[in-house]
């Protein structure tokens, strides 16, 4: 459809100010948090309700129009990346929380509520919302969903997968999906588990019932720093080894401890190889013994300094660094890709030379920050977008990490999604069964394929053509295809 | 093993082919739970396809065959100081993995810790068309492809035959303290709702028959300080009274009657229906004993009213749908997923709604 005849259309419904055609208006749009990919729509529109999301789909479908949602548009793997002869429709003007029910410990709010923005407003209450991803000031609550996030505390407290109690969805056809409840489960499938993560290509989720927590009454953070990075991952195994579920859980390797350093003058251990942070919540009593157990068993592991927080400002100080891995890794290049693979934890050493390895191959510096407790891996590639071909270089050096995590019984994404960009690796972590299911879970929800089309899973065609195939348990894929 | 994996391939293969029914069972403890199937379709026992594949206590995942005795994988974690923190029931010795996952029953810690499901990491199954296909993994965080293997969690063994699971474990708590107190139905739906909104290491709940009784797990200081924040009186065995609750060998569940589950909004009032009603989960889970047939409606519709859904959990002589209806778009949606997992429609058909 022209872009005329789609905006004459969408003004029917929609006012002037939430249709946006001009290519500068449009612009603010062209990619989320992962900005190697950039696509302008046709039209970005706004709405501001769930009666105006359902005349968009329902024009969509009539049309035959793509559409990708998008939340905050903080996503670091293209997810909200937008269609080129489709409509973008963001949901940050419905930022309405409709309701907190302090007893219940539930919190209903409209998808373009922002994640922090619940627990502040739970906070009068003693309660929070757990899952908290490192773009929490800015994500929201729908795109939280669509990927189910997770964050530094996920290890004990969960993924957005578990916090949440149910969610109002529109499919492309207009049917109004009601799925989870006020209760623990619901009846029927867990639908609930299969639109949480699927990346905006089953529904559009217009309002979103989260489960509240009570905030923690007391945190305190140990610091230990090895001279080996095995030593530190076999610390993060002694510690669960002892029964221990600690609340955070992050690991900074030698060249992001130096990032961080120079960045923010934290104090961190510049002789060390890794930095781990350990972090202890719950009730005061719990902690002080549990503080007291970590520390003990960093000494153990063969920790060369050990510092643990005993005023929440210092606890905020050490954290501050690994907060600041991100931005650090700005200021020493022009440039970073952000990796998100996850492995089985007892990996990591060989994982991390692995990576070294390559480093030096690709000849492209590697940061690697690390939420040791759950297993998942975000090297930091460091790369000059303004050289040629290092962009290219910076993909494939990443492409080739998350082949390694799953050649060590991991996975290609542990919280950002396949988006537009892990597609390619989709191909090494399945075979056409699972492939060919997701498709089937695609369809039966958008059977013309409407939402969020190209993404999170590939086309069984362009695994064949990348000719990335996994071959499992000596099956050979894609028997019945074409090969060119 | 591979053998029986033959053979399970070979039979769900025939039966697409055939069109024929099969019923899926393991060691037949739930057998009474869901819509009776007809004993004319042909028994698939999962038992054969049995043992522990993984386990490593310091990476919490372990992964097990479904034909796998549930009880051997308790025995296992708690030889490493481990747990499956659901708490699942098992109504009877001879439940196995793959039965607690299809039925997706959660046990008393589910308000505290999480359902079955939440602790779902990957599933192997076999599709209704005999694929063998593999969804998540065994790691912790994993966002690659749609979340399948949650999908199964309570499906009831409708959309694959599960040949392994991975699931996350827990370590077990060091200290477990039971207290009980007298109280109203009324205020004990209160007083579980105000205590989970502070931080308290209360691991689960039940009031009946004018008794509150609750469970502290933690640290051995961090017992002891809530146990004087709350007061009430300790209870001996506290160990059995939980294992009376969550295996339903409690007085309460003694009843000849139809036992119903309403898992509503936990501070949801109390709920005006006829019966005796026990209450688990911090309100979230009520237990409903009720012999009137007429009240079916209005069982449902007071679920549904308060932000659930109610399930006709032992149906003692009652002959009505199972599980709650669903809505026109919810069913599309279902008997579609439905098709694509099991295109004959031959895995455990009507064993959760008579529609698929």
């Amino acid at each position: 459809m022209s872009v005329q005849s789609l905006v004459t259309r969408l003004r029917t419904f929609l006012p002037p100010e939430s249709v946006l055609f001009e290519a500068e208006d449009l612009r603010p749009y062209e990619c989320d948090g992962l900005s190697a990919y950039r696509q302008l729509p046709l039209v970005v529109v706004l709405p501001r309700n769930e009666d105006q999301i359902a005349q968009i789909l329902a024009l969509c479908h009539e049309t035959q129009t793509p559409l990708v949602a998008r939340g905050a548009g903080t996503g670091l793997s293209g997810g909200a990346l937008p269609h080129a002869q489709g409509v973008l429709m963001s949901l940050g003007k419905l930022k309405q929380i409709i309701e907190i029910d302090p007893l219940a410990r539930t919190a209903c709010v409209q998808p373009g509520v922002r994640n922090l923005a619940i627990s502040e407003a739970a906070k009068p209450y003693g309660l929070h919302y757990a899952p908290d991803p490192s773009s929490q000031i800015a994500c929201s609550i729908g795109g939280n969903v669509a990927e189910n996030s997770g964050g530094v505390h996920c290890l004990k407290y969960g993924l957005t997968v578990h916090n949440i109690m149910k969610l109002r969805v529109l499919t492309i056809a207009g049917e109004l999906l009601e799925i989870g409840g006020e209760s623990l489960d619901s009846a029927g499938f867990d639908l609930l588990a299969l639109m949480t993560g699927s990346e905006g290509m089953l529904g559009i989720v217009t309002e979103v019932t989260v489960k509240l927590i009570p905030i923690p009454e007391k945190a305190q953070l140990v610091m230990a720093s090895f001279d080996d990075v095995q030593k530190a991952g076999n610390a993060v195994a002694n510690v669960i080894g002892a029964g221990i579920i600690p609340a955070g859980m992050e690991m900074m390797d030698k060249i992001t401890i130096h990032a961080v350093e120079e960045f923010l003058h934290a104090g961190y251990d510049l002789n060390a190889e890794a930095i781990l942070l350990c972090e202890s919540d719950g009730a005061a009593e719990e902690v002080v013994d549990e503080i007291a157990r970590i520390h003990a068993i960093m000494q153990q592991s063969g920790a060369i300094n050990i510092s643990t927080s005993q005023t929440e400002a210092e606890r905020l100080s050490f954290w501050a660094g690994r907060k600041a891995a991100f931005p650090a890794a700005g200021r020493v290049s022009p440039d970073y890709y952000c990796m998100d693979g996850t492995i089985p934890r007892k990996h990591l050493a060989d994982v991390l030379q692995g990576i070294e390895y390559l480093s030096q191959q690709y000849g492209l510096r590697c940061m690697n920050v690390f939420h040791a407790g759950d297993g998942n891996l975000h090297p930091l590639i460091l790369y000059d977008a303004n050289q040629p071909g290092e962009l290219e270089k910076a993909e494939e050096f990443g492409g080739k990490i998350l082949e390694m995590c799953i050649r060590v019984g991991g996975t290609i994404t542990g919280e950002h999604g396949v988006g537009m960009e892990k597609i390619n690796q989709m191909c090494t972590q399945f075979r056409t069964g699972e492939l060919e299911m997701f498709h089937a879970i695609k369809a039966a929800f958008d059977p013309q394929g409407l939402l969020n089309p190209g993404k999170a899973v590939p086309t069984l065609h362009r695994c064949a053509e990348l000719g990335a195939m996994h071959v499992h348990r000596g099956e050979e894929k894609f028997t019945d295809l074409p090969r060119f | 093993m591979q053998v029986i994996l033959d053979q399970f391939k070979a039979t769900v293969a025939k039966a697409y082919a055939q069109k024929t029914p099969l019923q899926i069972g393991g060691g037949g403890t739930k057998h009474f739970y869901g819509n009776a199937v007809p004993q004319t379709h042909m028994l698939l026992d999962t038992r054969p396809y049995h043992g522990i594949v993984a386990y490593e206590p310091t990476e919490l995942v372990i992964t097990a065959r479904a034909g796998t005795q549930l009880a051997d994988v308790q025995a296992l974690l708690d030889r490493h100081g481990q747990m499956l923190a659901f708490e699942p029931p098992f109504f009877g010795e001879s439940a196995t993995l793959g039965g607690c996952i299809a039925a997706g029953l959660s046990g008393p810690r589910r308000a505290a810790a999480g359902a079955v499901r939440d602790f779902v990491l990957g599933v192997r199954l076999l599709s209704g068309k005999a694929e063998d296909l593999s969804f998540g993994g065994q790691v912790m965080k994993n966002v690659a492809g749609f979340d399948v293997s949650r999908l199964m969690a309570g499906a009831m063994g409708t959309l694959g035959l599960l040949l392994e699971i991975s699931l996350k474990v827990l370590p077990k708590p060091p200290v477990d303290l039971t207290l009980r107190m007298a109280m109203d139905q009324a205020s004990a739906i209160e007083v579980m709702n105000r205590w989970a909104g502070r931080p308290l290491p209360i691991s689960a709940t039940c009031f009946t028959d004018g008794m509150l009784t609750i469970r502290l797990s933690g640290a051995e200081s961090a017992v002891k300080a809530a146990h004087v924040k709350l007061g009430g009186e300790e209870l001996d065995d506290g160990a059995a009274f939980w294992q009376s609750i969550r295996e339903q060998t409690h007085d309460f569940f003694q009843s000849p009657q139809p036992l119903w589950r309403l898992a509503v909004k936990s501070a949801n009032a109390p709920m005006s229906l006829p019966g005796n009603v026990l209450i688990e989960w911090q309100g979230g889970l009520r237990w409903l004993s009720c012999d009137d047939p007429e009240a079916v409606e209005r069982i449902r519709k007071s679920a549904k009213e308060a932000g659930g859904h109610a399930t006709l959990f032992r149906r003692n002589g009652l002959a009505t749908a199972v599980f709650h209806p669903l809505d026109g778009n919810m069913m599309r949606i279902h008997r579609v997923l439905k098709e694509k997992f099991d295109p004959a429609g031959i895995l455990n058909p009507g064993r959760l709604y008579p529609e698929f």
